[in-house]
């Protein structure tokens, strides 16, 4: 029991990388065409996080997980729907606006709040874990904000891995320009980790994890506080479609040979 | 009137500043000369002294932070240095390189001074105030925003300025005392892939992406992984090209399918991976769907070579698409690169 941890991952829902996505703009500024309806996941790298935080929890007996994700209620039940089904957690869900243009300071401020009021919770043994950017907004600071808030001056963020020793200290790799991995040692908890891609893949469903998780994730939902988030007096100027759509020549009548003596003056070409 | 400061730090030799902070040298010069403000350039570094002579001829004021604990990159000792360099120098904007360094401190020390932070940021624009250009959805919606709030720190993707080389000369530099907190992280070192091994090359002109088609079952029923890899392998040896992968390529590892040794999840392009920058790229065996595409934002030249001739590169996403199997046509391909080089 000596290193039971309280895990707690920050994850957001985004919209399903297939889907199309066009930007409008309504009153309370930019967002995504029927931003409702368009069918929503965990954000990639967030449910990374929350497949490792699992892992890491199943080795460590006593830990406790949570999951605290902001957004409209309808749209996580749906995302909860499947993700309950992967491992077992607690979800804290706040009911706010969906979508990457909000201001990050004021979804950090918010996810603070709500963690630091997780009854229970002890921030000795906090790992605070999420995506070390979101495939909304991609700034890859709100995590280190809510970090910043709760006072943990140990953060990684690109992590890949981490491996929890007897004591409570861990090693840690997090990524670095040129492809490689940067190697640190921490005391313990409490620390936040961004994650990158980890190394486990995605857990199977398992329908007894599911039905033990949503009879949990019911109540939390209905019970969802609402969450405004300020501006903090950022503006759009403009939010818009890339213009460039390129003329693709299609070559299909070329041997082999052919092809790569084109592609070999093309790659010499300056 | 803005207060302007650029952040730099050195690079693993301790002393000389990264090409990405000379890049926000740059950007902080013509932001500074545009906004007609003071510029202050803050140096984060074990020993500033050489990195503060490749700065003299900016004209700006130095700021330091130096010693052996900057030595190394970390949130507590990095936290408290950007912190000290930005109260010292009482910046209203702040520029900073989107570094691994600094993009892991700089929302924290934002927070700290009341501020405001925006990240992967590619231009800079505005007439009289400042206009931030970054991306949104991976690269999918393109957005300029604005903040009248400040201190507001604004990360630059690298890539996005050309970086600073000014003359080299004698710096006055203003040290900057550290208090640092209690240190409950050592940084070991770095893991990478032997040099040789190195399939990673930000700086290669050249991005070949290989997708999951490599090791699925060819005319002949059999999969050729290790036949795959060879070739891969033979074009990056023979153009010291970088290699990007499909998350798909990636993932069968962990599925028990055949896989290409060499490839992890750095590797990966688009959606959970990298957009890196190169002027060329090769796509071969990759379908060319959004999530991989949305990698490709900043590759200026697009080839691709896939068996399917409606795949997502054909719809306007490559320059050119060759419907082809990629196996004989990057054997002889190596073979020409080859017999050019002997």
């Amino acid at each position: 029991m000596a290193n039971a941890l309280h895990i707690v991952v920050c994850a957001g829902i985004v919209p399903d990388p297939l889907q199309t996505l066009e930007p409008v703009t309504g009153p309370t500024g930019p967002g995504l065409k029927n931003e409702m309806v368009l069918p929503a996941v965990l954000d990639p790298w967030a449910a990374c996080a929350l497949y490792e935080a699992a892992a890491l929890a199943a080795k460590n007996p006593g830990s406790k997980l949570w999951l605290v994700s902001l957004g409209p209620k309808a749209k996580l039940q749906q995302v909860m729907m499947t993700v309950a089904q992967k491992v077992p957690l607690e979800l804290v869900p706040i009911d706010g606006p969906i979508g990457g243009f909000p201001d990050a300071h004021s979804t950090a401020a918010v996810l603070a709040e709500t963690i630091a009021a997780l009854p229970g919770l002890d921030k000795t043994t906090l790992l605070l874990f999420g995506g070390w950017e979101s495939a909304t907004r991609g700034a890859g600071v709100t995590l280190q904000l809510v970090g910043e808030r709760l006072g943990i001056t140990d953060q990684f963020q690109g992590v890949d891995q981490i491996d929890l020793r007897d004591d409570g200290s861990f090693e840690v790799l997090e990524r670095v320009e040129g492809g490689k991995h940067q190697l640190s040692v921490c005391a313990g908890a409490p620390a936040v980790l961004g994650w990158a891609t980890g190394n486990l893949a995605e857990p199977r469903n398992n329908p007894q994890v599911g039905m033990s998780n949503m009879r949990t994730i019911m109540p939390a939902l209905q019970k969802a506080r609402a969450a405004k988030l300020d501006a903090n007096g950022l503006s759009y100027v403009s939010v818009s479609l890339p213009k460039q759509q390129r003329t693709t020549r299609v070559v299909k009548d070329l041997t082999p040979d052919e092809i790569a003596a084109e592609l070999v003056a093309w790659i010499g070409a300056e | 009137m803005e207060n302007l400061l650029v952040l730099t730090h050195a690079d693993e030799t301790g002393s000389a500043l990264t090409r990405a902070s000379l890049e926000t040298v740059t950007a902080g010069l013509e932001l500074a000369a545009r906004l007609s403000a003071p510029l202050t350039i803050g140096i984060v570094a074990a020993d500033s002294t050489s990195a503060a002579a490749a700065l003299a001829s900016t004209g700006a004021r130095l700021l330091a932070v130096s010693g052996e604990a900057f030595s190394q990159a970390r949130y507590a000792t990095d936290a408290a240095a950007v912190e000290a360099l930005c109260r010292a120098a009482n910046a209203t904007i702040v520029l900073a390189p989107g570094s691994s360094r600094f993009t892991r401190v700089a929302a924290g020390v934002a927070h700290r001074l009341s501020g405001f932070v925006d990240t992967h940021i590619t231009s800079l624009g505005g007439a009289d105030t400042i206009e931030a250009s970054r991306w949104f959805y991976r690269q999918r919606i393109e957005a300029v925003v604005s903040r009248n709030v400040r201190p507001w720190f604004l990360l630059l993707d690298a890539g996005t300025h050309t970086a600073f080389a000014g003359a080299s000369g004698t710096a006055k530099i203003e040290e900057v005392a550290v208090q640092l907190p209690a240190l409950r992280t050592t940084v070991s070192g770095f893991r990478a892939p032997q040099q040789d091994q190195q399939t990673i090359r930000p700086d290669a002109k050249m991005l070949l992406v290989a997708g999951a088609g490599w090791t699925k079952k060819q005319p002949d029923g059999q999969i050729h992984a290790a036949e795959a890899g060879e070739l891969i392998l033979g074009f990056l040896g023979a153009t010291g090209a970088s290699l990007g992968s499909s998350k798909s390529l990636v993932d069968q590892g962990g599925e028990g399918n055949s896989v290409l040794p060499f490839l992890t999840h750095l590797n990966q392009i688009g959606q959970t991976g990298s957009t890196p920058r190169h002027a060329k790229g090769l796509s071969t065996c990759c379908h060319g769907e959004e999530p991989h595409v949305v990698g490709w934002r900043f590759i200026a030249d697009r080839r691709a070579i896939s068996l399917d001739p409606n795949c997502g590169w054909t719809r306007g996403k490559a320059d050119v698409v060759y419907v082809a199997d990629a196996f004989p046509v990057m054997a002889k391909v190596n073979a020409l690169l080859e017999a050019a080089k002997a």
